[in-house]
């Protein structure tokens, strides 16, 4: 029920995605006396709307929805008005794809629902909304996530180092982080 | 008690707390603006014991960042075990026997009480009164004897594997809790006459320090500090894990939200963990202590895992990124204090210092554990 309805609520924010996948085209019938030729396999781009409801019991989370980085404080106000609490933000840096993800994690005190709001955003200048006017407690998540990848929260009122030295310049989960 | 500090006009002085103080129980600093005894503004200062335990998850093996995890909350580390335990085996699929889950289960909850038996101590201490902390680490000594016995460790445990724990419990174990919480439950009473009903503790707590549960929501705070202000939020029962649905015990909720009521909540938390062992030794069952078929190299599938459990402070969680190696990608730890801390410098704004020192101990710090 509660999942439900945060669902509905996010899914206008979703994004849809191009992903990549595999078809097979299966070989048409070997005529008399021949061999019958293998099935072919290919690799497609289909869109797909970025919005999930995983096996909670393998993944540990319910829903899983990927927004747009402007559509960030968008969906917290969505989940605040459903008394949605704040876990935790933290990112993830995929270097390989030139992007730097953002993960806000989201539970509820009544019901088990736990939501996973996710946005991607360009490595070599991350920049996503801070969501801190919203979730107070965001201004500290969003303070260490800018500390460790370096993602600029616009509109923060204070990105200076929490956990790390006040002068650091460097971020050190990214995976090109030398010491 | 609490006065709205309004005209920052006035003349104010900033005054520096911690890193070394003993009130801040390890190296935080508070930068308070005070408006003579009243606080205007406090800023906590963080990161004196950052060691960046999510950047050396992402540089060993799944196995190799267990005993990090001991290091997170050194009051209460099977709970930090159990957590990553939790996800690991989540992302690999792994089965975890009864006999250990009840292990688990026992184990954790004489670490949530040895924590609570800390704290206990060392809140009154904050407060004044010296006494209780010697009862209270004399029993808590115990606990620490009973789990160095099994897990080899007194603090920074590392006890627990990806499919059971390391080592099985024995008879001396089984008595000596047994014996332990019989010795606890005839010192209860004694507690409470001295220091919860002790009319200096109740003026220094009731209705000082209110956390409102609408301000636990937007800073994310969990743990007693949330059931302290009236809603009834446990890991335990909210997301069942381990089995921890075969236990009968209660969740303690105080509706007042001030210190007082965070004071009872982990009082009454004590008699609630040892219910649980209780009843994890009378049920325990035979069997192996390790699955059969636990790998003992990890490569979980490609994804996101999330696990939580309830540890002495609050919900523990962890974000698993898997690429599919034998290390993960990445490794995020969500720590209850961090958040519980964060609501700190919003909830002793106007208030005197002494007061917020109290509210201050009634969150329950571990250091190194908001700074990891």
């Amino acid at each position: 029920m509660r999942l439900e309805k945060i669902k509905q609520a996010l899914s206008s924010l979703a994004v849809t995605d191009e992903i990549e996948v595999v078809k097979t085209i299966p070989a048409p019938p070997a005529a008399e006396g021949e061999e019958q030729a293998k099935p072919t396999e290919v690799k497609e781009k289909v869109p797909q709307l970025m919005l999930f409801t995983p096996d909670y019991a393998k993944k540990g989370f319910h829903l899983d929805v990927k927004v747009a980085s402007a559509d960030v404080v968008q969906a917290a106000q969505l989940l605040i008005d459903q008394e949605f609490f704040l876990e935790a933000i933290t990112g993830v840096d995929w270097i390989k794809e030139g992007q730097i993800e953002v993960v806000y994690d989201f539970n509820h005190w009544q019901t088990l629902c736990r939501v996973v709001i996710r946005t991607r955003t360009d490595r070599s200048q991350p920049e996503v909304p801070t969501i801190s006017a919203i979730y107070s407690g965001a201004n500290w998540h969003e303070r260490e996530t800018h500390d460790f990848f370096g993602v600029n929260f616009t509109g923060h009122p204070d990105l200076s180092p929490l956990l790390l030295p006040e002068d650091a310049d460097y971020h050190p989960l990214l995976k090109d982080f030398t010491a | 008690m609490s006065l709205d500090v309004i005209d920052k006009s006035l003349e104010t002085f900033v005054l520096n707390l911690g890193p070394q103080h003993p009130a801040t129980h390890g190296v935080l600093r508070v930068k308070l603006t005070m408006d003579g005894e009243y606080i205007v503004h406090a800023e906590p200062v963080l990161g004196y014991i950052h060691r960046m335990h999510e950047k050396m998850g992402e540089n060993r093996t799944w196995a190799q960042f267990m005993p990090n995890t001991g290091r997170l909350d050194y009051l209460a580390a099977l709970s930090y075990n159990h957590g990553y335990a939790l996800a690991a085996e989540r992302a690999e699929g792994i089965e975890v026997p009864e006999r250990a889950e009840y292990i688990r289960c026992i184990t954790v909850e004489l670490n949530r009480i040895a924590s609570h038996l800390l704290w206990f101590g060392a809140f009154v201490l904050d407060l004044g009164g010296f006494t209780p902390l010697l009862y209270a680490f004399d029993d808590r000594e115990q606990i620490l004897d009973l789990l160095e016995s099994v897990t080899g460790a007194r603090l920074t445990f590392c006890y627990f594997r990806f499919g059971g724990v390391y080592n099985d419990i024995d008879d001396n174990f089984i008595t000596g809790s047994r014996e332990f919480i019989k010795r606890l439950r005839s010192r209860m009473p004694m507690y409470h006459d001295l220091v919860s009903k002790n009319i200096i503790l109740i003026k220094r707590l009731k209705d000082i320090g209110p956390i409102s549960q609408e301000m636990c929501r937007r800073y994310g705070a969990t743990g007693p500090v949330l059931r302290g202000s009236g809603v009834n939020f446990d890991v335990r029962k909210h997301e069942p894990y381990s089995v921890y649905p075969e236990f009968d015990f209660d969740i303690p909720v105080y509706t007042e939200g001030d210190s007082m009521a965070r004071y009872m909540v982990r009082m009454d938390e004590m008699e609630q963990s040892m219910r649980i062992i209780e009843q994890g030794l009378a049920k325990l069952p035979e069997g192996p202590v390790m699955a059969a078929k636990a790998p003992k190299i990890l490569k979980p599938a490609k994804g996101d895992y999330y696990a939580a459990v309830e540890a002495a402070r609050g919900s523990f969680g962890i974000r698993l990124v898997s690429d599919g190696t034998n290390t993960p990608y990445r490794l995020k730890l969500r720590s209850p204090t961090f958040s519980n801390l964060s609501l700190f410098s919003e909830a002793c704004r106007g208030m005197i210092l002494p007061d917020a020192l109290a509210l201050m101990g009634t969150l329950d710090l571990v250091i190194p554990e908001i700074d990891r």
